[in-house]
């Protein structure tokens, strides 16, 4: 695994915080489109780290609260767009998941936009890599988790 | 199966917060099958409670615990060996479960996590709805298979009353009026003369009426 580091320093020697993300990808679709983003050579930012499920309705509530519990500054779920899942509705049952979820984060005080869901089929690799830098950016923005445990 | 449904998280937080450690103690039968409280609950429900007490920089320690029945003592003996230095259980078994679990270990504190609510079925994936108020005197037989008394919001016997309007009790326009429910079920099985008798008043004493009930079968007693 590559070790992101904590903070790096910019040229004004501010220090930029680098978020910890963990994103859970179907395997027929966004885990897909990561690879293909790999091999196109797309840039892919070690901030993210994933984790493949075999479809998105895989997806369990306590996967999303321990990653955040483990200190994830945030956690994103991508699955197939919707129609288009291979187990026909798992990515419909992921999305139900996530939003009860941001509803059980907000209660102990963690920004429920720190968890998002987003929908690309297996063909979208330059899709995965905007999407991965997008939620990088919108993390960052929000700042460090109160759970954050640096190492 | 025994319906329940979980205390708002922060009637829960405040219940648990002046303890340092705590046991979560779920429960694997009726609660399991209506989301209430089974592994799964008790795994949420922790993680959330340790996220919060972090949050308020405070120190709670979460023992998980899941046994197969918080109403009978074989299976909540199981959680005595993991009680090493816990100030309160959080049971998020039914009333019965809390009841007994607080019983049995006399010097803990003992928490519900849970508003045990009524004794139903699932009517769709995650809908739950009322059918038995063990009144302990079943007369199903004389209402064609409905209660009157758990599903009529008055609990008539020779019913229904004026507000029954197209099917539905006046009390909310999603409940069902029992009765309607009663005639349609005799009208489609060609019992509707049934509906003719009257059934006398009641008598209440086989239900909460009589005070907290007890079954002792003595062929069922330990033989020592």
């Amino acid at each position: 695994m590559v070790e992101v580091p904590s903070e790096k320093m910019s040229p004004a020697t501010t220090p930029v915080f680098e978020p910890r993300i963990v994103a859970l990808l179907c395997h027929y679709c966004a885990f897909a489109a990561a690879d293909m983003a790999g091999v196109m050579r797309l840039q892919h930012s070690p901030n993210i780290r994933v984790i493949r499920l075999p479809c998105t309705g895989k997806l369990d509530i306590l996967y999303l609260l321990r990653a955040f519990e483990e200190g994830a500054d945030g956690v994103m779920v991508a699955g197939c767009e919707e129609g288009s899942c291979h187990f026909v509705k798992g990515n419909l049952v992921a999305k139900r998941r996530v939003n009860f979820t941001k509803g059980l984060v907000a209660q102990v005080g963690i920004d429920p936009e720190r968890l998002r869901m987003y929908n690309l089929s297996s063909s979208m690799g330059p899709r995965w890599a905007e999407i991965s830098r997008e939620m990088i950016e919108h993390v960052r923005s929000l700042g460090p988790s109160h759970l954050r445990r640096e190492k | 199966m025994i319906v329940a449904k979980q205390k708002p998280f922060e009637t829960i937080y405040g219940m648990v917060a002046p303890n340092k450690r705590i046991m979560l103690a779920g429960c694997g039968s009726c609660v399991t099958v209506c989301f209430a409280g089974g592994e799964k609950e008790v795994g949420i429900l922790a993680s959330l409670l340790r996220m919060r007490a972090q949050k308020d920089r405070k120190d709670l320690d979460v023992v998980e615990a899941t046994i197969k029945r918080q109403c009978d003592v074989e299976f909540i003996d199981e959680l005595k060996p993991k009680l090493d230095g816990v100030e309160a259980i959080l049971s998020i078994g039914c009333g019965a479960g809390v009841q007994y679990i607080a019983e049995r270990f006399g010097k803990t504190i003992v928490l519900p996590g849970l508003d045990t609510t009524f004794l139903g079925v699932t009517e769709a994936m995650g809908v739950w709805t009322e059918r038995c108020q063990g009144c302990g005197d079943c007369k199903l037989h004389l209402t064609a298979g409905v209660c009157p008394i758990a599903r009529c919001s008055k609990s008539l016997l020779n019913g229904p009353c004026g507000g029954s309007m197209n099917g539905k009790c006046e009390v909310s326009a999603d409940t069902p009026c029992g009765w309607q429910l009663i005639v349609d079920r005799m009208e489609a099985l060609g019992i509707l003369d049934r509906y003719e008798q009257i059934t006398p008043a009641n008598d209440w004493t086989a239900s909460r009426d009589g005070g907290p009930r007890r079954i002792d079968r003595e062929d069922l007693h330990e033989i020592k």
